[in-house]
């Protein structure tokens, strides 16, 4: 019996690790999903203490949580459209031209990607109190923008470079003008990329909590809501959005793969 | 004639917008950063500083935090190297052996993302509480004390980290273990070779770029992580990125945290520097 345990083990224990950790990854998950339906014994309490609907019942429930919920959609909304639209135009002029100080923007671009969050929040900082400008929702947007764009351009990237251009080529001998070629050949065949990088720019936004810390003066966005009631006890309402957000992401995940497989499946 | 010079113009005009929004709001902003941190401490937010190239700043800040500096590094480095141990063979088995299973496993891996950051690092300490199933397991295993606590220490603080950047450690990894030739491996069985020989003279080395980046991509936020620190934490365990927190918002000494800013900065780029030489180096050697 040993032995044969023993046998299996040597041939799976990446598998029987690899279960481990995703489980690791997982737990934290299941932990809010469980917070989610707790009643706490105390406001400052962790465990759990008694089964209850009543969070889900009245989401709003606990104070300004809701406002701060909406304040976040408004600039992931904003952030999201902005630095799609950026970022998509500086993928292309990456991938499809040459020309001189290339490089220097592609450092530019992944520069952000490799700069701890402390510091790009502390340096729009700083500037923003020497130029005297306030903080408020539109610093907030402006800060999520430039973080969002260097994983737009690096998702679009991914998808141009492995586009065949020979398909546009084609158009433009079948008569197509430049712009009919783009619209209709080029613009669909990027465009599970730019929906890729939008939806991944407005998790950013919605979830940043560091640099929006430095640069929100009294805006206050539902990460910035949990950091401060994490100082007084955080309401379970939190939970809900929690968990709330991890199966939305899980739909939209689940739909951009089925998607993506379908024009596979028609050919 | 028009239309060659269009042609030269547009990569120039695509750039444009994107180019001129992270030159005005990232690359003027580390300038300044670099101007605050040489401003005259003496001065304040209130009443304004002068510009007084206190280079004395580096100096005191680092006399004073040294030991959140290095903490920041010491965390930074075993949060990765437990998210390599961990993420390499979920990674493998992601890439190699997940079959039809391997969509779904890649879901898994990318969803918690997406759920709040803030929301996650507050569940493990629902998880590691006093009251909780596990330190209740530990005390019974007597692996912890009697009133032994995981929370409040380096343990729940590199736990945590090493959870919050494994995704950024798996993922890379995952993609370079695909695009690796499968063939490869068979040829190294076919020659004699034993696991541990596959994985160190064929795996371990193809894999290599993805290694790199996975590394890059959780050493550089972990070390300038302070969310970990604060909310698993005490002063204790308080990181750099506390430091420069309450220096910004709470003691509002901008010389002092801008110089912290930076001396961090700098740090993470020469250890970034020296270890993709030497990673190269070993690639190509």
């Amino acid at each position: 019996m040993g032995g044969r345990f023993g046998r299996w083990m040597a041939d799976h224990w990446p598998v029987a690790v690899a279960a481990g950790v995703l489980g690791y990854l997982l737990l934290p998950v299941v932990v809010v999903a469980g917070l989610s339906f707790n009643r706490p014994s105390s406001r400052l309490s962790y465990d759990f203490h008694e089964f209850t609907l009543d969070n889900w019942r009245d989401p709003c429930g606990s104070a300004g949580m809701c406002e701060a919920v909406v304040r976040s959609v408004q600039i992931g909304f904003v952030a999201t459209v902005v630095s799609t639209v950026l970022g998509t135009l500086l993928a292309f002029a990456l991938v499809r031209h040459r020309f001189r100080g290339r490089t220097v923007v592609n450092l530019l671009v992944l520069a952000p990607m490799a700069t701890p969050e402390v510091v790009l929040g502390t340096s729009l900082l700083a500037l923003l109190v020497a130029a005297g400008v306030p903080q408020g929702f539109w610093t907030v947007v402006v800060a999520h923008v430039m973080f969002c764009v260097s994983f737009v351009v690096v998702t679009v990237r991914a998808r141009l470079s492995g586009m065949d251009t020979r398909l546009e080529e084609a158009a433009l001998d079948l008569y197509a003008s430049e712009w009919q070629a783009f619209r209709r050949v080029t613009l669909p065949l990027v465009l599970p990329g730019i929906v890729a990088a939008a939806l991944l720019a407005f998790s950013l936004s919605f979830d940043d909590f560091v640099i929006t810390n430095f640069n929100s003066g009294t805006t206050v966005t539902f990460p910035m809501y949990v950091w401060g009631a994490s100082q007084r006890g955080i309401p379970p309402q939190v939970n809900v959005v929690g968990t709330a957000m991890f199966a939305v992401a899980l739909l939209m995940l689940l739909v951009v793969r089925v998607r993506e497989r379908e024009p596979a499946a028609s050919k | 004639m028009t239309g060659v010079r269009r042609r030269r113009l547009l990569p120039y005009l695509l750039i444009l917008p994107g180019g001129l929004w992270l030159v005005v709001f990232f690359g003027v902003p580390a300038i300044q950063l670099g101007a605050t941190s040489l401003y005259d401490p003496a001065g304040s937010l209130a009443d304004g500083y002068a510009m007084t190239w206190s280079f004395g700043n580096y100096p005191d800040a680092l006399a004073g935090y040294w030991p959140h500096l290095g903490r920041s590094f010491g965390y930074a480095a075993l949060a990765t190297a437990l998210a390599l141990l961990l993420g390499y063979p979920l990674a493998y088995v992601l890439a190699l052996r997940a079959g039809r299973w391997q969509n779904l496993l890649l879901v898994c891996v990318v969803a918690p993302m997406f759920t709040s950051f803030l929301v996650r690092t507050l569940a493990w300490k629902a998880i590691l509480s006093d009251g909780g199933a596990l330190v209740g397991l530990l005390r019974d295993l007597h692996v912890l004390g009697p009133d032994g606590r995981l929370l409040a220490s380096p343990v729940a603080v590199v736990t945590s980290l090493t959870y919050c950047y494994l995704p950024f450690m798996v993922l890379p990894i995952y993609a370079s273990l695909q695009r690796l030739d499968r063939r490869l491996l068979a040829a190294a069985q076919d020659l004699y070779a034993g696991p541990s020989q596959v994985l160190r003279r064929v795996m371990l080395p193809l894999s290599m770029p993805g290694v790199v980046a996975g590394t890059l991509l959780t050493f550089i936020p972990a070390s300038g992580d302070y969310i970990s620190a604060e909310l698993l934490g005490t002063p204790k365990e308080y990181m750099i990125g506390n430091v420069i927190d309450s220096a910004f918002l709470v003691r509002l000494d901008y010389p002092q945290g801008a110089a912290l800013s930076v001396l961090l900065l700098g740090a993470i780029l020469a250890m970034v520097v020296g270890y993709v030489r030497r990673a190269g180096a070993e690639e190509v050697g």
